[in-house]
């Protein structure tokens, strides 16, 4: 039989603000235990949280930017359980009217546009952290997490390979670090995934029973685990068995995932209006005032580079990969705007290779826009070859001659021997001196013509004009 | 609907309230008055009535971003009844 996997994400992004989302506790990452947790943290009697304006405007921000319903008034819920790093007894999180509702978001797999919708995305506080070693039986509890806001974003089950869930998350991603939501750092927990897989037989519509894994901390991770996950549903099933629906733990070092609980002993989160918040009032002025200071958003910029430029969908979303990276090429395109496609693939080639090269975001690297565009002037311009370029450009790369291109072509010798004159001389004295080859290349013979063409770049250490030369030899050849 | 000694056996549960056979019996009789309440309650037609989030009719004041909170870690931990290496200590528990 022919399964199709069917996936929907929850994302949890920690949301950039400076501030705690009910308390003014900072939310800095790695400060020592429980120095950022106040008593409206640790749920002391008698404390009432107080909501962060901050945590509202990044959540309206995402809710502009996936096209979705901001919810007015939008209410909060306690939803309960006990665990030692939820001091409350229970976490704040929204419930019935999320202030996100719907939405969708593009993503590409193979160059094939998907339009992925969005359930919901609402705002809650994060909980502790539980340290289960070295403390002779007991578990040691950091609350400076406690109250962190957090965005929690579900998708539809829209997706179906591990791919397109992978493509999806990455969107994602770079979207909330675009409109500079979350920081999206991975490894610091800042953008969450859970994976709700389910599979069914390819060509109907029923789903089947999903189960639910958590905590995946990295791309890789998601791929791995959901592709696991559906392997081991579908052998169930084609053995004859029945899917339980749970919750699983992803294994890394094992690849695999593992039963963490059943539904059956599943809390009942009991969720109710949290009588210590009012409704929350967004109203259509504060909204109109946040989407004024958003930035030009990842798709409407694709659509302009394909449109603007000519580029190719693939190098569009490439260059909008991250705003950093779009503002890099627009600041180097604006000076030959003509060469679009040059800088395109200088800065998605040389400029992305070295800077992965040395794990360096592109904000940090050493050769700004304005060189760049300087060095690309000189490849359009014919003064210098692509090879030689390349030279330069690691030249640049380290510093050598304050990055003056002029400089560094200069110093090295790279200028390209462009001249007719000079390259209908050099062109004569290699003819001449290869009269087998030449009678060889009338006989006939084609590859006699590259042969021809190496001799006339080993003569001048390949700085000649190739196109130039090219032409030249052939006029002189067809004498 | 009706309530079962086992219903209010799992619900205390799910609070972590011990209850023995007796109380759990007991606990029966309220709680079913109590939806007994409800049910009259739901027989009133409410389907022109705008469903109310809170009992005041106000809305939420926002708070700036702003860290305005100190470390009070020590005060805090004054109280608490074990700590080590500025962590509060409890029982184990690992899910």
């Amino acid at each position: 039989m022919q399964w199709e996997i069917v996936i929907g994400l929850e994302v949890h992004s920690q949301l950039s603000t400076r501030s705690k989302i009910f308390s003014g506790a900072s939310t800095a990452y790695g400060a020592p235990p429980n120095t950022q947790a106040c008593v409206i943290d640790l749920a002391l009697p008698g404390v009432l949280p107080v909501l962060n304006k901050g945590a509202v405007e990044r959540a309206v921000k995402l809710g502009l930017s996936v096209g979705a319903k901001i919810n007015s008034p939008s209410i909060f819920a306690r939803k309960n359980y006990f665990y030692p790093d939820l001091p409350k007894g229970y976490q704040i999180s929204q419930y019935e009217l999320p202030v996100v509702q719907g939405g969708s978001i593009q993503i590409q797999v193979n160059g094939v546009e998907k339009n992925i919708r969005l359930t919901r995305a609402h705002l809650e506080e994060d909980a502790g952290k539980s340290l289960h070693e070295d403390f002779h039986g007991m578990s040691g509890i950091d609350l400076n997490r406690a109250g962190t806001p957090l965005l929690e974003i579900v998708s539809e089950p829209d997706m179906r390979s591990s791919a397109e869930a992978v493509a999806y998350a990455k969107t994602l991603h770079a979207l909330v670090r675009w409109i500079g939501i979350c920081d999206g750092n991975m490894q610091e927990g800042s953008f969450r995934c859970d994976a709700n897989v389910s599979v069914r037989p390819r060509d109907t519509e029923k789903l089947g029973t999903r189960c639910e894994i958590k905590n995946l901390n990295s791309f890789r991770f998601l791929e791995k685990a959901i592709d696991f996950e559906a392997r081991r549903q579908i052998e169930i099933l084609e053995d004859g068995g029945t899917i339980r629906q749970e919750t699983r733990l992803y294994d890394a070092n094992k690849d695999e995932t593992r039963t963490m609980r059943t539904k059956e002993d599943a809390n009942d989160y009991r969720y109710f209006p949290d009588p210590d918040l009012l409704p929350l009032e967004i109203p259509q002025h504060w909204i109109d005032q946040i989407k004024q200071t958003m930035p030009e958003l990842p798709q409407v910029r694709r659509d302009r580079y394909v449109s603007k430029f000519a580029l190719s969908a693939y190098d569009a979303s490439a260059l909008t990969s991250s705003r950093e990276t779009a503002d890099y090429f627009e600041a180097t395109v604006t000076q030959l705007p003509a060469q679009a496609k040059l800088c395109a693939n200088w800065i998605m080639g040389e400029i992305s290779g070295q800077l992965n090269k040395e794990g360096i975001e592109i904000a940090a690297c050493p050769i700004s826009p304005e060189q760049l565009a300087v060095l690309l002037m000189r490849i359009s311009d014919g003064t210098i070859s692509g090879k030689a370029a390349k030279t330069v450009f690691e030249s640049m790369w380290s510093g050598e001659l304050d990055k003056n291109v002029d400089a560094i072509i200069a110093a090295k010798g790279l200028k390209q021997i462009s001249d007719d004159n000079a390259i209908e001389q050099l062109v004569d004295q290699v003819l001449a001196a290869n009269a087998q080859q030449v009678a060889d290349y009338r006989n006939g013979k084609e590859k006699a013509f590259n042969s021809l063409i190496g001799q006339i770049m080993k003569a001048t250490q390949g700085k000649a004009n190739p196109a130039q030369v090219n032409a030249m030899l052939k006029k002189k050849l067809a004498e | 609907m009706t309530l079962t000694v086992n219903d209010v056996k799992r619900i205390a549960d799910l609070a972590y309230i011990e209850i023995d056979e007796g109380e759990a019996k007991e606990t029966l009789i309220q709680l079913s008055g109590i939806f007994n309440l409800i049910e009259t309650m739901q027989a009133v037609d409410t389907s022109t009535v705008e469903p109310m989030s809170h009992a005041q009719s106000v809305v939420q004041r926002l708070r700036e971003d702003e860290v305005t909170e100190t470390d009070q870690r020590e005060l805090c931990q004054s109280i608490a009844p074990q700590v080590e290496a500025g962590l509060y200590l409890v029982p184990q528990v690992i899910e």
